[in-house]
């Protein structure tokens, strides 16, 4: 099978003359009932039916591939091109692929969730099989041939058995792609593949390695402005009125801008906009919102007025419960911690604003900056360009606000506005804190008897929608209506994501005790509620497993049904060698945890072997071994990269980071106050399998490791001897819980 | 302070700017010389996002003025090599696909040459050591590693065949 190794030149044949092509539609008498099978296939092509939409073929071959997902260092702008390619059977470095625009693309929502695989990767594989169908169809009627006779070469073209060839881009100057697609499309088998399951390299990378023009920050428009805002040092907080009037005359300096209590500074030169922010802040910050100060994190949630919302309550007959074991854990607040602050680009040219934004959700930026505005939502064009990574909502929205506001201001000149590093950890939302309670019960034969599930936590999801939801839109006067919010419900779930254990257990009482009022601001980071209720069930089947005496392994799989979970139990066991691993003792340990992401995306088992230091309390990783299920897996090496990524993150969450407080705000405004997993401390070694299923739909990827990596590092830490439910796992929790056991040296 | 004219040598050549010589580095190579390698990580020499080398070792370019540069050599992820004449390192980061985001990516490669440049045979724990001001958040530390470790080997076969004469 023909793979594609390197770029490879498209040459047009001319076999067809002009305007010898009629094409007949065979399948006109299916769009009865089209659309909902094209909501069946679970893709974007249940809002965007048309092909056109999707996929283009110009006259002269080339191909665009359009996607309303964005690439934030997940490697989408890849694996996209590859189901493209493949469907089209096509080089994928024949494509170009046009990622989120509001005047170009779908309206894909955010780019969130692990969901680009399945709304988008799905929705252009059926697109792009159906243009293959359409240009064979089309070949056919020109040839006057049976389509069975005719099939892609690979390269842009379709061949004849007889040996006739004929080019896309030939066939595309008479054919319309502007119809609705087909959900039922025959797709290409994986004996097929000539992209799909093969480690394509990253074609965004080469470009980040030599430092050509990838991101955001790379656009530097003519006439373009820097710009900086002069915030308090974190929510909560506003600066007494600066005196402007000396920065304004600074040479460099074009405008201060001043509405409310926003505060924007326009110089010509970068270092001229952050000197004379600096001045600017020295003026004294009041507080502008009370206090929320936390020495017991279950306490304090527990004490929000809560919404009950209820998970699953089942009941069933059993046997009688004869040990039980409640437990309670707790996350605090977690930074999104992007290496970049977030940045924008905005100009506007009288009429129209186009924003240059590494936001996740572009057409929600074009509706807040719309109503912030005043501008008539066609006349606010937003562009996603790539940040650094960002693994939730960071502040990118509320900078591509404040820039287009700026920008507005001052017509005709593009504005570039980057937050300070204290500014993104100040002022970004955060990853909810959350708290959990855990009971749960075995029978005399260690099966689990009764299960119940509390979580009390703020919503996870306040991506902004509106302009009241975004800083500027409360800091202008009059200022725009705080947005209001709702939970994300079941199965997707934010707070209560993944509560609901995959596992066949009776008698489940879960329950979200939903804060609605939010002390501090908070959205989604990376897996949502999954990383604690994950960690929460999987520690508590751990907990089980050692009150009934019978492995951890061995009690997750006699109550495991799905054999997909199964496979990726066993597989991630077999390859770490859990049955011959050393038994934990007051220096070693061995744990693993286990998740299907919101029961309906990716299976991830990880293993660990951990080593404590004991006179430090800090912990070594030592061997972690991960298996994941992501359905039909594009690129391998994508899914391996995205899993090495989310356990190095997630055991950086869990052993190490809080954000801090005292009574003026946040404190962890810099890393040396909110420290993140650096070379020293990262495992010494990851190994992902992959247990391919390539006849299955894609289920995404990204945030697949982050509960289980979580559970593991809890159990491998019960196996060492110290069982620690309140994250994170610091040295100085690690070294109580040392002092506290009287295990021998 | 006022802007002056300075001549910076980046990548082998002189570049004449006219800057506030307080004006640290990293926003001279970014909007007056218009590259992208170095990156606004933090500000405060605790990421490693904007590191460049100076005179051959690898330095926080948000934290030196333009000031402390003159007469000195700076060398910038550009003056390595090009996506299609890549360096033996950039080279590496390719092949391991030690990148997601990719925003640190530049900063790890500038310390890590500075690692190659100076130490022949380095251990992993010495790479470990010696990568440690740089920050990545999308996790890929043991891609870099694998990286460094391969431009090692690159390396060392390399002068192996130019010391063989084939």
């Amino acid at each position: 099978m023909t793979r594609y190794d390197a770029p490879v030149s498209f040459t047009r044949r001319s076999v067809l003359t002009a305007g010898a092509l009629t094409v007949a539609f065979a399948f006109a008498s299916r769009a009865f009932g089209q659309r909902t099978a094209l909501a069946e296939t679970h893709s974007s092509l249940k809002t965007t039916p048309w092909l056109d939409a999707w996929i283009r073929v110009d006259g002269d071959g080339h191909i665009s591939v359009f996607t309303g997902k964005a690439e934030l260092g997940q490697g989408i702008r890849t694996a996209l091109t590859q189901v493209a390619a493949e469907e089209l059977d096509v080089s994928p470095y024949g494509i170009e692929l046009i990622t989120a625009d509001t005047r170009r693309t779908p309206d894909e929502g955010l780019t969130a969730g692990s969901h680009s695989m399945q709304d988008s990767g799905t929705a252009i594989r059926i697109a792009a099989a159906n243009v293959r169908m359409r240009l064979t169809e089309a070949a056919a009627a020109a040839w006057r041939t049976s389509a069975a006779a005719i099939a892609t070469t690979g390269d842009g073209h379709l061949g004849h058995s007889d040996g006739r060839r004929v080019s896309y881009g030939e066939l595309a100057r008479t054919l319309s792609l502007h119809v609705e697609a087909m959900a039922d499309v025959p797709l290409r088998s994986p004996a097929q593949f000539r992209t799909m399951g093969t480690a394509l390299p990253r074609l965004d990378i080469p470009a980040k390695l030599t430092g050509e023009s990838a991101f955001l920050s790379d656009l530097r428009p003519p006439g373009m402005l820097h710009a900086r805002v002069v915030r308090g040092p974190s929510e909560g907080t506003r600066l007494q009125l600066p005196d402007v009037a000396a920065v304004r005359t600074r040479p460099g300096v074009l405008n201060v801008i001043q509405a409310g209590s926003f505060i924007a500074v326009v110089a010509d030169n970068e270092w001229t906009a952050i000197t004379a922010m600096r001045d600017l802040e020295r003026t004294p910050a009041v507080r502008s919102a009370p206090v929320f100060l936390s020495d017991d994190l279950f306490a304090s949630l527990k004490s929000l007025p809560a919404q009950e919302v209820p998970v699953l309550d089942t009941h069933g007959e059993v046997a009688v419960a004869v040990r039980a074991v409640t437990a309670r854990y707790t996350r605090p607040w977690l930074s999104h911690g992007s290496i970049g602050p977030s940045c924008a680009l905005a100009h506007f040219d009288g009429a129209v604003m186009t924003v240059w934004t590494h936001s996740q959700g572009i057409f929600n930026v074009r509706r807040f900056i719309a109503e912030l505005l005043s501008l008539a939502p066609q006349n606010v064009h937003v562009i996603h360009a790539e940040g650094a990574g960002c693994y939730g909502q960071n502040g990118a929205d509320d900078v591509a606000a404040d820039a287009a506001f700026i920008a507005k201001a001052m017509p005709g000149r593009p504005i570039r506005l980057q937050w300070m590093r204290e500014q993104e950890f100040g002022w970004e939302p955060l990853g909810p804190a959350m708290a959990t309670e855990l009971e749960a019960a075995l029978d005399a034969n260690q099966r689990i008897v009764s299960w119940r599930h509390e979580i009390w936590s703020n919503r996870h999801n306040n991506r902004p929608q509106s302009a009241g939801a975004v800083w500027i839109g409360g800091e202008l006067e009059p200022s725009f209506r705080p947005a209001q919010g709702a939970p994300i419900p079941m199965p997707e779930g934010d707070g209560h994501r993944n509560s609901n254990p995959l596992y066949t257990l009776p008698n489940m009482h879960v329950v979200y005790h939903y804060l609605p009022d939010m002390p501090l601001r908070v959205s989604a980071l990376r897996s949502l509620g999954a990383h604690v209720n994950v960690f929460s069930i999987e520690c508590m089947m751990d907990e089980l497993a050692k009150a009934g005496a019978v492995d951890p392994l061995a009690l997750r799989l006699a109550h495991m049904q799905d054999e997909r979970a199964v496979a990726v139990m066993q597989s991630a066991a077999e390859r770490f060698g859990w049955s011959t691993r050393p038994p934990g003792d007051a220096r070693r340990g061995c744990g693993m945890g286990f998740a299907r992401y919101k029961n309906s995306g990716a299976y991830c088992s990880i293993v660990m072997e951990i080593e404590l230091e004991r006179t430090t309390g800090r912990i070594a990783f030592r061997r972690i071994v991960a298996a994941v299920d992501v359905g039909l897996a594009v690129n391998p090496d994508g899914v391996r990269n995205q899993i090495e990524g989310g356990i190095i993150q997630s055991l950086s969450w869990t052993s190490g980071e809080g954000v801090t407080f005292d009574e003026n705000g946040r404190t962890s405004l810099n890393w040396g106050a909110y420290p993140i997993l650096r070379f020293a401390d990262v495992p010494d070694s990851i190994d992902v399998f992959i247990v391919d299923r390539p006849l299955m739909p894609f289920l995404g990827v990204a945030e697949a490791a982050q509960g289980p990596t979580a559970a593991a590092l809890g159990n491998a830490l019960a196996d060492a001897g110290i069982r620690l439910r309140d994250m994170p796992f610091s040295p100085q929790r690690v070294k109580a819980a040392l002092s506290a056991t009287r295990t021998p040296v | 302070m006022k802007a002056r004219l300075s001549t910076l040598n980046v990548n082998g050549a002189d570049h004449q700017v006219t800057a506030d010589p307080s004006t640290p580095l990293l926003y001279v190579l970014r909007n007056d010389l218009r590259l992208n390698g170095a990156k606004y990580g933090c500000g405060l020499g605790q990421c490693g996002s904007c590191t460049v080398q100076v005179d051959g070792a690898a330095v926080f370019s948000c934290l030196m003025p333009i000031a402390a540069v003159q007469g000195r050599r700076v060398r910038t992820v550009e003056g390595l090599g090009t996506a299609a004449k890549p360096s033996i390192l950039q080279q590496a980061f390719a092949v391991e696909q030690a990148a997601q985001c990719g925003y640190c990516t530049a900063g790890m490669i500038m310390r890590a040459q500075a690692i190659l440049d100076h130490t022949p045979a380095p251990t992993d724990a010495m790479i470990r050591a010696q990568m440690q001001p740089n920050l990545c958040r999308c996790g890929t530390q043991l891609r870099v590693l694998r990286a460094v470790h391969r431009a090692v080997e690159m390396l060392r076969s390399k002068l192996a065949h130019a010391q063989s004469g084939t």
